[in-house]
């Protein structure tokens, strides 16, 4: 076992077993927090992939900003006297059984498909190449996601501060 | 065993069941937020494992990559309506906001 495999399963465990305690805490505060070794997780294995800009990009967007604005939200929809931030669950055992089966599937299909994988070679830096190829071919689609950002802000903004 | 294109499927896979997961039991609205990003982020890691082994040149980084600024967007705009259902219903269990209108 090689270096690479050990990273590998080192963020890939971190990503699995905080994303199994985001999901079955009770406390609001703990999710949030685990949520963040989850996003780390996330970035290490970008960075196995040899996706350095989107590891980075990962780090900055959700790391720094949507966990912060969902830590945020728990901190304004909770009263803060009270102690105790849990919430309850609903439909836990159809749930249960109903992931098992569709995890299940899941593994069992891409595991017995063969996938046809043809590039093995070292990864190279992205960032150049993506940046060239957001002004080129895909500068359209970097205008939208501008205006898309602007519109979703000047939207929120608004919506939260509506008075009744 | 190498590490391979199938190891990053199940990872990915394992954190999309989490995400859904999320969204099914919890009640409160963050929690689901919490879970559909789970959800975009396996669907991130999907996407750069087969860039990488296959033969798609950088496209998977750039898809990735508008997920994730789509997803700033949806998390602000999800989180201010949240901050709404609050200051109108006091709460945000999903299972108790059932009316339409007082």
């Amino acid at each position: 076992m090689n270096l690479y495999d050990l990273m590998f399963y080192l963020f890939a465990a971190l990503t699995v077993i905080s994303g199994f305690f985001v999901v079955t805490n009770r406390n609001i505060i703990y999710s949030g927090f685990f949520l963040l070794f989850t996003f780390f997780g996330v970035a290490g294995i970008y960075v196995l992939l040899g996706a350095d800009f989107v590891a980075i990009v990962q780090l900055i967007v959700y790391v720094g900003g949507i966990l912060i604005l969902l830590l945020f939200g728990v901190m304004l929809t909770n009263k803060i006297t009270n102690v105790e931030i849990k919430t309850g669950t609903i439909n836990i055992y159809p749930a249960t059984i109903a992931i098992g089966l569709l995890t299940g599937s899941l593994l069992a299909a891409l595991i017995n498909s063969s996938w046809l994988t043809v590039s093995t070679a070292a990864p190279e830096p992205t960032t150049k190449a993506l940046g060239t190829m957001l002004i080129q071919e895909y500068a359209l689609i970097f205008e939208l996601l501008g205006i898309i950002l602007l519109i979703a802000l000047i939207g929120a903004a608004s919506m939260a501060r509506r008075e009744k | 065993m190498e590490v391979g294109l199938n190891h990053f499927l199940v990872v990915s896979t394992l954190l999309f069941s989490m995400g859904i997961y999320a969204i099914v039991t919890r009640k409160n609205a963050i929690l689901v937020l919490m879970g559909i990003e789970l959800i975009l982020n396996s669907a991130n890691i999907n996407f750069i494992a087969f860039s990488r082994y296959g033969n798609f040149g950088l496209q998977g980084h750039l898809i990735a990559l508008f997920v994730i600024v789509l997803a700033a967007a949806e998390a602000a705009i999800a989180l201010a309506i949240v901050l709404n259902i609050y200051k109108t219903l006091s709460t945000v269990n999903i299972d108790e906001i059932d009316n339409l209108k007082d």
